[in-house]
């Protein structure tokens, strides 16, 4: 089965430099559709449920009197767990994706539980990303943080119905031993995160000591797209992760389903049209490297990839076809 | 009737030019606000003679009500994307598009002299329309803004004979050719603000140095990180009447000759108060400028990433300092020494150096912020990030500090309590509302329950913006805040438990606020859509990347919700991931 946006699976061993026999492609692995197995598609099985009409009621109601919330919550983990296929269940902290609209008033109390006994409460998406460091030992055997983070990360989509949707089910198993990235936190600007990336590759012998995993934005852009992702290439840790990632970030798109405003929402596509849309080789994931050129994406190691990346764009085949000979060129004087 | 009359008296006394040349020296939109509302005359001759419009959001208005309302405008100013879109929580295509304004002002008003704009779209288009409708055009700022490349900057160097500030701070700038900058002609001279610092390439640097030298009024310079130090003396002798200057990456190979020029040029440099840049710094650089050191009032380190030593030696000579932004690299002992060197303090930022990390790699905590709140008597403004606090310590700081008017404080690891007490941080916080009586400006962190929130509605009457992060256990919280501070206009808050019932029972409030954003909350699509009837002079907007949320159940929180004041109706420029709630029943369709 041919991957999805990024160069199929022969393509990329070709391009491979010798000294990397990994398949930055295994689908195998943790597959964006596969995962979701135990998920049901399609949007038209849940039933919409009546206007909670007390949690809306305008009043100056004593708050905490009646808690509609808890009613709220249940039903919105229900939803979450018939979530469709077109948001797969990915581990990938793709940076742009929910922010897990939680029951945290539950899930705080979970979580400071959950603190002493070293576990995730899978309630709440931002708790489990969170996860502060838990006392003493397991915070000090982490120090890979990303890549740390996301190899657990298939460990966790494939523990629990819910992940980044927060599903009812707690990741269990799965001990938090690193810090996730949380979405714009610490609040700190793109511009000074990305020029504290550069300082700390140039100075780290005599500064810090360690590369600050600090992050790295860049543009992903679609033909066809009406508007721009940003992606962080420091939350992905292989080739893999990042392309499950913008295949969620633009499903949306192919379906047509975000496209406009105004466009028809109602159009379902079952799971396995969308499943052969976007593994067949329709698109492909090219990006533009310092100096310029256009390659296909998944020809060098991934270090090198996120070194040398500047910019990503999903294009249509066709139009890639022009690419392969340069990248093998490029990654021949590179190796 | 008497008093009808007396009125009438007087109005009829003053000319109305007069009023005018009266009113020229009021330069406060708030100020022009209450003026426009004394009498209908007044309104009148305001708005004819209103130079300087503030447009906080975009979206409350449109272009055409501006317009109408004030036809003489010189400068404006305007403001597009929530604050939160800064930390990458608004998706890409959100929108703060400001060419409709630019077309609609390139007809109305010819005159325009100035255009500042704070996390808005611009496009090369829209930087040529500009270029070439505005003969007096002087003043470009465009802070966070994104959309546009280097070719649109070249035509504003182009055709901008009276061009005095081009000021592209931290905004994304797709660099295609650094050449833009001899589009400047020869007989250009009336350069006096430039900051480039966001660019990523290196500009033609001789075409800088040219365009410099030749602007005798230059007053500010903000290079980029690529521009070389070695010729950075060249550049400052070009111009040693320069005030403010921000170098470039401050790093070479270590040459003698170099140093020196960069001193001498330092030294003849009498006027400078403020510098900033120092990207990569080589420490064994910093000395050429401890001749410009005692005049300094404001020192931006906050891209220097040198060790604690040397930023003493550094911060300790500049005495006159007012503000400081710096990493955390000065550690507890660099705060100390700053607290007792530099007694006219009123700014200080401190920046994380590792903010990703898992632990602390610097000896950065409370204590630093602790000392410069004692020492520092003239401290009303802090941004300070670390991984610990107390509330003992917060208790101080408000106590030394009352006079503080903004305070931000992000402690790292969200959720993180006093870590001598392991309490929550909701005392230190309320210490901070009831002794700093005009804090206008407040962002928590750490673990905080209700109660803080409770302390913020009581105390905080003069608060008008707070910012909220993994915070509060239920509606309580936000209900305190939305009925207790009488002066908030921007409230932000991600991942807290607040739900519909605090929104909904202080509806009314919101129309009083420029705007409300909560993120990773537990707000209902239903009680969105209740909002966007109910009150039509909002716009409620539901961010939401899963898909159309009529699809859903109406229990379903959202993911994002942005809430803003308006008189111009939903919006129409949405990207397919934004929901107006409207009053009629278009969502249901």
């Amino acid at each position: 089965m041919s991957p999805t946006a990024v160069v199929t699976e022969d393509e990329g061993r070709r391009k491979l430099s010798s000294t990397m026999e990994r398949n930055y492609l295994g689908l195998s692995d943790c597959s964006s559709v596969d995962s979701c197995d135990s998920t049901l598609p399609s949007l038209c099985d849940e039933k919409k449920v009546n206007l909670n009409l007390k949690a809306t009621e305008l009043r100056l109601g004593l708050p905490g009197s009646q808690s509609p919330e808890r009613e709220m919550d249940s039903d919105f983990y229900l939803t979450k767990l018939d979530e469709k296929p077109l948001f797969p269940l990915l581990p990938a902290k793709d940076g742009l994706q929910k922010n897990v609209v939680s029951g945290n008033k539950r899930g705080f109390a979970d979580t400071v539980d959950g603190f002493s006994q070293g576990k995730f409460n899978g309630n709440t998406g931002i708790n489990v990303m969170l996860s502060p460091r838990p006392a003493g030992a397991q915070a000090s055997t982490v120090k890979e943080m990303p890549s740390k983070v996301l190899q657990e990360r298939p460990c966790a989509a494939r523990g629990t119905a819910g992940h980044n949707h927060a599903g009812a089910a707690s990741v269990a198993g799965c001990a938090p031993a690193s810090k996730a990235q949380v979405v714009g936190w610490p609040p700190i600007r793109s511009f000074r995160k990305n020029s504290m990336a550069t300082a700390s590759k140039n100075n780290n012998d005599e500064v810090d000591g360690k590369p600050g995993p600090a992050a790295l934005f860049v543009k992903v852009s679609m033909d066809g797209a009406p508007y721009l992702r940003k992606v962080d290439l420091r939350t992905y840790a292989t080739y893999q992760q990042l392309s499950s990632a913008l295949e969620k970030m633009f499903s949306c798109f192919t379906l047509g389903q975000c496209g406009s405003h105004g466009a028809p929402g109602k159009e379902m596509m079952s799971e396995s049209k969308l499943r052969d849309l976007l593994h067949g080789s329709e698109y492909v994931l090219t990006y533009e490297d310092k100096d310029g050129d256009w390659m296909l994406v998944g020809d060098v190691p991934w270090e090198m990839f996120i070194d040398t990346c500047r910019r990503l764009k999903i294009m249509k085949g066709s139009d890639a076809i022009g690419l392969a000979p340069r990248a093998m060129e490029k990654s021949k004087s590179r190796s | 009737m008497q008093q009808q009359q007396k009125v009438a008296a007087l109005s009829y006394s003053f000319p109305e030019e007069v009023l005018e040349h009266v009113f020229s020296f009021i330069d406060s939109t708030k100020d022009r606000g209450s003026i426009s509302l004394v009498c209908k005359s007044w309104y009148e001759i305001e708005r004819w003679c209103r130079r300087r419009v503030f447009v906080g959001n975009c979206y409350a208005i449109t272009p055409a009500m501006v317009i109408k309302r004030f036809p003489k405008v010189r400068s404006i100013t305007l403001k597009g994307k929530p604050h939160f879109a800064d930390f990458n929580l608004v998706p890409e295509g959100w929108g703060g598009y400001v060419c409709p304004w630019i077309k609609a002002m390139a007809v109305a008003f010819p005159c325009l002299e100035e255009i500042k704009l704070k996390r808005m779209v611009i496009s090369d288009d829209c930087l040529d329309l500009i270029a070439k409708s505005f003969k007096n055009f002087k003043v470009l700022v465009l802070i966070s803004c994104e959309g546009f490349t280097t070719d649109g900057l070249a035509s504003i160097a182009a055709n901008c004979r009276n061009l005095r500030e081009l000021d592209l701070r931290e905004s994304e700038v797709e660099d295609i050719c650094g050449h833009w900058l001899s589009h400047f002609p020869d007989s250009y001279t009336s350069l006096v603000s430039l900051n480039i610092s966001c660019l990523a390439n290196e500009v033609n640097f001789p075409a800088l140095e040219r365009l410099v030298s030749r602007c005798p009024n230059m007053h500010t310079l903000r290079l980029n990180r690529a521009a070389p130090l070695d010729k950075l003396a060249n550049l400052l002798r070009g111009a040693p009447q320069l005030v403010e200057l921000g170098t470039g990456a401050y790093t070479s190979e270590m040459r003698p000759e170099v140093f020196t020029n960069l001193a001498a040029a330092f030294s003849g440099c009498k006027q400078m108060k403020g510098l900033s840049g120092f990207w990569d710094v080589l420490p064994s650089y910093l000395p050429a400028v401890y001749p410009v050191c005692s005049r300094l009032t404001s020192l931006n380190l906050s891209y220097a990433t040198i060790q604690s030593p040397d930023l003493i030696k550094l911060v300790g000579q500049c005495q006159s300092l007012q503000r400081l932004w710096v990493l955390d690299y000065i550690e507890d002992a660099g705060l100390d020494m700053l607290a007792a060197s530099c007694k006219d303090l009123r700014e200080l930022r401190v920046f994380p150096s590792d903010p990703f990390g898992l632990e602390a790699n610097v000896a950065l905590t409370e204590q630093g912020l602790v000392s410069v709140s004692e020492g520092c008597p003239k401290l009303h403004s802090v941004l300070y990030f670390c991984r610990q606090m107390t509330n003992a310590a917060l208790n101080t700081i408000a106590r030394n500090r009352p006079n503080m008017t903004r305070f931000r404080l992000c402690i790292i690891e969200p959720r993180t309590p006093d870590y001598l007490t392991l309490q929550s941080l909701d005392s230190g916080f309320g210490a901070i509302v009831e002794h700093c009586k005009d804090l206008q400006r407040l962002s928590l962190s750490g673990l905080l329950t209700d109660r803080v929130f409770e302390h913020i509605g009581t105390y905080a009457k003069k608060l008008e913006m707070l910012s909220v992060a993994f915070a509060g256990d239920s509606d309580l919280g936000l209900h305190h805040v939305l009925s207790g501070c009488d002066n908030l206009r921007k409230l932000e808050i991600r991942d807290c438990p607040f739900g519909d019932k605090a929104l909904l029972a202080n509806a009314a409030k919101l129309e009083t606020m420029r705007s409300l954003w909560m993120s990773s909350c537990s707000v209902s699509y239903g009680a969105c859509k209740l909002l966007g009837q109910k009150l039509p002079r909002l716009n409620v907007e539901v961010i939401d990347e899963r898909g159309p949320p009529n699809l859903r159940p109406d229990s379903n929180p959202v993911e994002k919700l942005y809430i803003y004041r308006t008189i111009s109706g939903p919006r129409l420029d949405m990207p397919g991931y934004v929901w107006t709630m409207e009053d009629d029943s278009a969502y249901l369709e």
